[in-house]
């Protein structure tokens, strides 16, 4: 199963089993979304639970959130994470405080799905990664997984999850990423990191598509006599500081990897968080390899190449870590 | 004009030389429409969205206007606007190739977005709609500065469906700024027909609401789209304020080169499209009128062929951006390589 399959189908069994789920955005009705996350759904569902909406973010938003507030489960798409923005006011500054707000009287119940990252000849405005700017905001939850299983049982704990959840796939790997999902139903809770490979030298954490880039780049030190831990944070708030700390001390070494660019990224509250709590664990300094400081992925491909973090620079960064 | 408000004065319209000149830059933008799809095709271009049945509001509306004192701000579907504006084909291309010296974001950008200068051309983003408040506010500028140009600014009906949109006209109307809202109605944003968008048939109806004059025109007419420009112009040059025009044309090709609109579009529906090919109607009138001879527009046809062949050529042998560049122009003075932070 791919990554886009995870995703459908995750939403297609949450829709069959509670009447409350619906789905909206653009394009997403007899096109069946611009990635085809939901590939047959009018003809499944109807028309009235799979929402084409005209060309309007804050208002996709905005209506996911006021009908979450009264009882429903919406999953509202935005069709490139790039054109998120004009969510902000609703999800940062209305969903994300409308429990704390209310005293707890109400709640925000709704996923706001969105592919994002690069490397898809996207340019400047089909490749950002957004997830810093939500994984600031107490009151939200960020979830962006890297593999078809934790895809689909992520999803579904998002659409069961009584606060508001955006979940950002990538979208390099709809299609490129393959794995195995179990015929019966399961869920993954939001939250929690995931040890893809265990290791004992140095740790690599990461996330999305960049985690695979860190699981092929552990192959390689693995022949260098390198023996390297991968964890999946998959979730970006919250953070998993246990598991993020467990590996820490475990090796005493940690490479944090994002294609989001560096400063003030996820990687910097990881890096806090071990430094805070596993500082006498280290046996070198916490290094980290991040998209680079520029606003945006360019459109050429010689300058597409320049953002994203690659195998090499990963693996190099690996060896120079593994070398204190 | 058959519908919405029509209290504008009726705008001149096209001499027969201005006509020719139009034709023969449809003709143009026509042939390098369907070659850069095929560079698409053939792998090399990574993604097109094509003007065919957009261009007679493009190129009439451009035609009605100052190059190089009226500003344009355009979006992604406006090849032909280019090509009005003076853009070369080889210069275009090269945004579609992402190739070096490419005019608008040196490649950086998806193809025909950046700006430029000397054409008072702005193309900002690919983010629908963001356009439109960004020409109200260089519209302001102009009236602030006490500056006779005229902005016009393009967009498609799904794009009127955006908050940015009403804000931007709203503010346009109240200050009675010279902004020519021109939306290029297709029926369709990527697959979702205009009856999803808005439970009314006509965005320029919307105009009333905002204290401004609108117009339906037959965007495949250049000369109804050059009359209307012209007047709208007229009137934001007169200190009158904006004016919403809408175009209605036919977008017959995929949304984009990515676009599968089997998924959505009955065949019929593009065939019926395709009997409003701008280009071919205006060639047939123009004949009949005996404006255009067929010499001439074999002419046309191969000087048109001849700039897209030249075109491919040199763009394909052009290299791509150099990676030095990468890090310049985050901020004033980056040049020459290393990143600021
Ligand atoms: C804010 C925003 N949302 C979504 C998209 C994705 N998208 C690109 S073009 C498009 C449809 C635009 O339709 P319309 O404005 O009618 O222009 P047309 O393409 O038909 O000329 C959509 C939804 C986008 N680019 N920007």
């Amino acid at each position: 199963m791919s990554v886009i399959d995870a995703v459908r189908e995750a939403m297609r069994e949450e829709m069959a089993r509670d009447e409350r789920v619906f789905v909206m955005g653009e394009d997403i009705g007899a096109r069946g979304g611009v990635f085809l996350a939901t590939d047959g759904f009018v003809e499944q569902f109807g028309e009235e639970r799979v929402i084409d909406t005209p060309l309007a973010e804050s208002s996709i938003a905005g209506i996911a959130l006021g009908a979450a507030m009264n009882g429903m489960r919406p999953i509202a798409e935005i069709e490139f994470a790039d054109f998120i923005w004009p969510t902000f006011n609703q999800v940062v500054g209305e969903a994300a405080r409308v429990r704390y707000g209310t005293a707890g009287s109400l709640g925000a119940p709704m996923v706001l799905r969105a592919p994002y990252g690069g490397g898809v000849r996207g340019g400047l405005y089909h490749s950002q990664s957004p997830e810093a700017y939500f994984a600031h905001t107490p009151g939200l939850k960020v979830v962006a997984p890297a593999t078809p299983y934790d895809t689909k049982g992520l999803l579904k704990s998002a659409v069961r999850d009584e606060d508001p959840v955006i979940f950002l796939e990538h979208k390099r790997t709809y299609r490129l990423v393959r794995g195995d999902v179990p015929d019966e139903e399961y869920t993954l809770p939001i939250g929690a990191a995931d040890v893809k490979m265990e290791g004992s030298d140095i740790s690599v954490i990461s996330y999305g598509l960049m985690l695979h880039l860190c699981l092929e780049a552990a192959r390689e030190l693995a022949d260098e006599g390198v023996s390297v831990e991968a964890l999946d944070l998959r979730t970006l708030r919250p953070l998993d500081s246990e598991a993020i700390l467990a590996t820490a001390r475990k090796t005493g070494k940690a490479l944090i990897v994002h294609e989001d660019t560096k400063a003030v990224g996820v990687g910097a509250e990881v890096a806090a968080i071990i430094a805070e709590e596993a500082f006498e664990y280290l046996d070198g300094p916490i290094m980290r390899v991040a998209g680079p400081e520029v606003p945006a992925m360019p459109f050429s491909p010689t300058l597409e190449a320049m953002f994203m973090p690659d195998t090499e620079r990963i693996a190099n960064a690996m060896r120079e870590l593994a070398r204190y | 004009m058959d519908q919405g408000r029509t209290d504008i004065a009726p705008g001149r319209g096209p001499t027969d030389s201005e006509l020719l000149e139009m034709y023969r830059l449809m003709a143009l933008c026509r042939a390098l429409d369907e070659r850069v799809w095929l560079m698409n095709r053939q792998g090399k271009a990574a993604i097109v969205a094509s003007a065919q049945g957009h261009e007679a509001g493009q190129v009439g509306s451009v035609a009605a206007l100052r190059i190089g004192h009226d500003r344009f701000y355009i979006y992604y579907r406006d090849l032909a606007a280019l090509v009005s504006l003076g853009l070369t084909p080889a210069q275009i291309m090269s945004g579609f190739l992402a190739k070096a010296g490419e005019p608008l974001s040196g490649g950086r950008q998806f193809p025909t977005h950046g700006a430029h200068a000397g054409l008072n051309l702005v193309n900002l983003s690919n983010v629908v709609a963001t356009q439109i408040p960004q020409a109200v506010g260089d519209a302001l500028a102009s009236k602030m500065r006490g500056e006779d140009a005229v902005t016009i600014v393009y967009f498609g009906d799904g794009a009127a469906s955006v908050g940015d949109c009403h804000e931007g006209m709203n503010f346009a109307a109240i200050h009675k700024l010279p902004v020519v809202f021109f939306c290029e109605n297709n029926g369709y944003a990527i697959s979702v027909p205009l009856s999803k968008q808005m439970a009314v048939d006509s965005v320029a109806g919307r105009a009333e609401g905002y204290g401004m004059p609108g117009v339906v025109i037959d965007g495949t007419d250049v000369s109804a789209v050059y009359e209307a420009t012209a007047a709208a112009a007229e009137r934001a040059r007169a200190g009158e304020g904006p004016t919403l025009i809408e175009a209605m044309v036919e977008r017959y090709l995929p949304h984009t080169s990515d676009d599968d609109d089997s998924r959505y579009r009955p065949r019929g529906d593009i065939e019926e499209a395709r009997k409003k090919d701008p280009v071919k109607m205006l060639r047939e009138r123009l004949l009949a009128d005996g404006i255009l001879d067929e010499e001439t527009d074999e002419r046309f046809s191969a000087d048109a062929k001849r700039a897209v062949n030249e075109a491919t050529e040199e763009v394909e042998a052009a290299p791509h951006p150099d990676p030095s560049s990468f890090y310049d122009h985050v901020y004033a003075g980056d040049t020459g390589g290393a990143s600021s932070r």
